[in-house]
C-alpha cells in the first residue's frame, strides 16, 4: 500500500512536471502552429536560472526560505524573457514562413543547452534546494517527498490560471478565438501578433517555471535534462489533444503514473517505453488524441 | 548519373532563343552535364592522391585520417540524401530517423556479437531488420498528419534511443556502446592500412543512395509524392491513397538510413548510442535545411559540409588558439554544437533554399541590380 501510494505521488509530480511544460507547448502550437523545439531549452534556461540566484549569486536570493522563492522567480523570469526574446527575434520574422520556424526553433534548441554547457559544463550540478522541502511527510503509511507536492501545487496553480485567464479574460478569449481561426481574428482587426507573444511569455514562463522546480524534482539541474523532458512534453501534448490545455493535463498525469508504475514494477526503462506504446495505441485508436482536437 | 541528360537535350533544341550566350557557352553547358561523373571519377581515384589541401584537411588526401572523415562526409551527404526523400519531396518531418540508421549499426552489430554469423550475413539480416522497422512504426506514424507526425516518430526514436542506453541483457553496451568483432568482418576492412576500401565503400553507399532516391523520385510513386507534398487532398480526390504512398517513402528511406547504418559501423568500427539519439535526427534535418531541401544535390552538399564543420569545428575547440581568448568568444567556440544551431539559424534566415539556391541569388541579385531590358 505505502509503495502504491508513493509511487502515486511520485507519478503525479512527474506529470505536475510534464504538464507546466506541454502547456506552454500546446498553447503555442494551438493559436500559432509552432512547434517549439526550443521548449526544452526554456526550461534548462530557468533550472539554471534558479541554479544561479540560489547558489548566492543574486542579492537577496538563497537556498532556504523566501530568498529560495526569490530565486524560482528569478529563474522564472529569466525564461519568460528568453522565450519573448525567441518570440521577438526569431519566430516574429518568420510569420510566413510556418515550416522555417520550427527549423529556427529547432537550431535555437540545438544551441541554447550547448551554450549553457560551454559555461557551466555538461556534468549535473546540485541543486541547492531549501531544508523545507527535501524532507518528507507521512501519508497512508509512505513517506512522500514534500517537493512533489510543491510541483502538484504549482502544476493546479496553473491549471486554473490558464482556465481563468482563457475563460474570463479579454486577451484570453483573442487566445481562445486565434487556436479556433487565426485568419478570422485577424480579418476582425484584432492584431493577434500580441497575443502570439503573450502565448509565448506564458508558455516561458511555465517552462521556467518546471525547470526550476525540477531542479527541487531531480535534486540536479544539467543542459539535457530540457530536451529529455520536451520528448515526454510532446508524446502528452500529441495525447492530449493539439491546443487543449484540459487535454495536456489528463494526458499528463496518465503519462507521469504510467512511467512510474511500470518503471518500479518491471524493470528500468521499460517506464518510458510503456509510455510511447501508450502513445502508439492512442494514435491507432484516435489519431487526434483524447480530446479529439485536429493535429 | 546520366539520368539528366537525355531529357534535357530536346528541350534546348527545340528552343534555341532561351539561350544566355554571355553566361554559358555551349561545351561548357555540355561539360556541366557531366560534372557528376567528373566528380565520382575524382571522388574514386582521391584515395591515391598524396595532395595537401591546407585548411581542408590536416594531413594529404590519401592518408587514412583524411579518408576517414571524408568517408563519413559521404555517408553522412547520402543520409541526407536518403532523409530528404521524406523531408523535401514528401513534406514529411520526420523526427526519428536516426532509428532507422541506429537500427542497421546495432543489429548488424548485435548479430555478429551474439550469434556469431558472418558480416555479410549479418549486414543483410541488420537491413531487413530497418526495413521491419521502418514498415512497422511508419504504418502507426502515418496515422496522424502534420506535426503530430513529427511528434510521434520523436517519441519512437526516443524509445529506441532508451531501449540503448538501458542495455537490455547486455547486448546494446549501454552508453559504451560495442566495438564490432575484428575477426568476423572481411580482413579488407579492417586496421588503418585498409581505410582507402572503407572510403570506397562509403562512396558505393552515396552512388546506390543518389541513384535510387532519384530513380524514385522520377517513378510513378515520385509523382505522386510530389502531389502529396502540394496538396494531399487533392491525390485523395484524384482517386490514389496518400497513406499507402506515404508508408513506401517511409520505409525506402528507412532502408537507406539501415544501409548507411552498416557503412558506418564499418568506418568506425563500432555502435555508438550517439547515433540513436534525437539530436542525431536533429543534425540530419539541420544537414537537409543547410544544403537546400527538395532539391537533387542540396542535401548531399549540406551533408558533406555539416560533418567536416563538425570536425573542425571539435578541433577547433580543442585548439590552443582558442583557448587564449578572452572568455566572450572562448565559451561560445568551444561548443561546436552552439555554432552549428547558430548557423542553422542563420541560414534559416538569410539563404531559405539552402546553399543550392546561392549561386541562382547571386545571379538574381546581379541581375536585378542592372537596369532590365526585357521582361521574362
Amino acid at each position: 500500500m505505502a509503495t502504491i501510494v508513493l509511487l502515486t505521488c511520485t507519478g503525479l509530480g512527474l506529470g505536475a512536471l510534464y504538464f507546466l511544460v506541454a502547456s506552454g507547448l500546446s498553447l503555442i502550437f494551438g493559436l500559432m502552429d509552432v512547434l517549439n523545439f526550443a521548449h526544452g531549452a526554456l526550461l534548462s534556461i530557468g533550472a539554471y536560472g534558479a541554479w544561479w540566484a540560489a547558489g548566492g549569486n543574486l542579492p537577496g536570493a538563497g537556498r532556504s526560505g523566501f530568498g529560495f522563492v526569490l530565486a524560482v522567480a528569478f529563474g522564472t523570469a529569466v525564461g519568460t524573457l528568453a522565450a519573448v526574446l525567441l518570440e521577438l527575434a526569431v519566430i516574429r520574422p518568420l510569420y510566413t514562413r510556418p515550416r522555417e520556424q520550427i527549423l529556427a526553433t529547432v537550431g535555437v534548441g540545438l544551441a541554447a543547452p550547448a551554450l549553457l554547457s560551454a559555461i557551466w559544463g555538461s556534468d549535473a550540478r546540485t541543486f541547492p534546494g531549501p531544508v523545507a522541502l527535501s524532507g518528507t511527510f507521512p501519508l497512508l503509511g509512505a513517506a512522500i517527498p514534500v517537493n512533489r507536492l510543491v510541483l502538484v501545487a504549482a502544476a493546479l496553480v496553473l491549471l486554473v490560471a490558464l482556465r481563468l485567464f482563457l475563460g474570463r479574460t479579454r486577451h484570453g478569449l483573442v487566445v481562445r478565438a486565434g487556436v479556433e481561426d487565426r485568419s478570422m481574428v485577424t480579418a476582425l482587426g484584432i492584431d493577434v501578433r500580441k497575443a502570439f507573444t503573450l502565448v509565448f511569455a506564458i508558455g516561458g514562463a511555465a517552462a521556467a517555471l518546471a525547470g526550476a522546480l525540477g531542479g527541487l524534482y531531480f535534486g540536479s539541474v544539467d543542459p539535457g535534462q530540457g530536451t529529455s523532458l520536451l520528448i515526454f512534453a510532446f508524446v502528452v501534448v500529441v495525447m492530449g489533444g493539439m491546443g487543449s490545455i484540459t487535454g495536456a493535463a489528463v494526458a499528463a498525469v496518465g503519462v507521469g503514473l504510467v512511467q512510474q508504475f511500470a518503471n518500479y514494477y518491471t524493470a528500468a526503462g521499460l517506464g518510458d517505453l510503456a509510455v510511447v506504446v501508450m502513445l502508439a495505441v492512442l494514435v491507432l485508436i484516435r489519431p487526434r488524441g483524447l480530446t479529439g482536437r485536429l493535429a | 548519373m546520366s539520368t539528366s541528360t537525355p531529357t534535357a537535350e530536346p528541350t534546348r533544341q527545340e528552343a534555341p532563343g532561351q539561350r544566355r550566350p554571355r553566361f554559358s557557352p555551349g561545351w561548357l553547358r555540355r561539360a556541366g552535364h557531366w560534372w557528376p561523373g567528373v566528380l565520382l571519377l575524382v571522388l574514386f581515384v582521391a584515395p591515391y592522391s598524396a595532395l595537401q589541401v591546407p585548411g581542408l584537411f590536416d594531413g594529404p588526401v590519401g592518408s587514412p585520417g583524411t579518408l576517414q572523415l571524408l568517408a563519413l562526409c559521404l555517408v553522412f551527404g547520402a543520409l541526407a540524401t536518403g532523409y530528404d526523400l521524406l523531408v523535401g519531396r514528401l513534406g514529411l518531418l520526420s523526427f526519428g530517423h536516426a532509428l532507422y540508421f541506429a537500427a542497421g549499426t546495432y543489429a548488424t552489430n548485435t548479430i555478429m556479437l551474439e550469434a556469431g554469423l558472418p558480416f555479410v550475413t549479418s549486414a543483410l539480416l541488420g537491413l531487413f531488420v530497418g526495413a521491419v522497422l521502418a514498415a512497422l512504426l511508419g504504418s502507426v506514424s502515418l496515422r496522424v498528419t502534420g506535426i503530430g507526425f513529427s511528434m510521434v516518430t520523436l517519441a519512437f526514436a526516443q524509445a529506441g534511443s532508451i531501449l540503448v542506453e538501458r542495455d537490455p541483457g547486455g547486448i546494446t553496451g549501454g552508453e559504451e556502446g560495442r566495438a564490432a568483432p575484428a575477426q568476423l568482418l572481411p580482413a579488407s576492412l579492417v586496421g588503418i592500412q585498409h581505410t582507402a576500401n572503407l572510403y570506397w565503400i562509403a562512396l558505393s553507399y552515396l552512388v546506390i543512395t543518389l541513384v535510387i532516391v532519384h530513380w524514385a523520385a522520377r517513378s510513378p510513386a515520385g509523382r505522386v509524392w510530389e502531389g502529396i507534398k502540394e496538396n494531399e487532398r487533392r491525390v485523395e480526390i484524384l482517386g490514389l491513397r496518400p497513406y499507402g504512398f506515404k508508408l513506401l517513402a517511409f520505409v525506402l528511406a528507412g532502408v537507406l538510413a539501415a544501409l548507411g547504418g552498416i557503412v558506418y559501423l564499418l568506418i568506425t568500427g563500432g555502435a555508438t548510442p550517439q547515433t540513436t539519439t534525437s539530436d542525431f535526427t536533429l543534425s540530419l534535418l539541420v544537414m537537409v535545411v543547410l544544403g537546400g531541401s527538395g532539391s537533387r544535390w542540396g542535401p548531399l552538399i549540406g551533408g558533406v559540409l555539416y560533418t567536416w564543420a563538425d570536425h573542425q569545428l571539435g578541433d577547433l575547440a580543442g585548439s590552443r588558439t582558442v583557448a587564449g581568448l578572452p572568455a566572450v568568444l572562448r565559451v561560445p567556440l568551444s561548443q561546436p554544437l552552439f555554432l552549428l544551431g547558430a548557423t542553422f539559424v542563420v541560414v534559416v534566415y538569410v539563404l531559405p533554399g539552402g546553399v543550392v539556391r546561392l549561386p541562382g541569388r547571386l545571379r538574381e541579385a546581379r541581375t536585378s541590380k542592372k537596369p532590365r531590358g526585357r521582361a521574362g
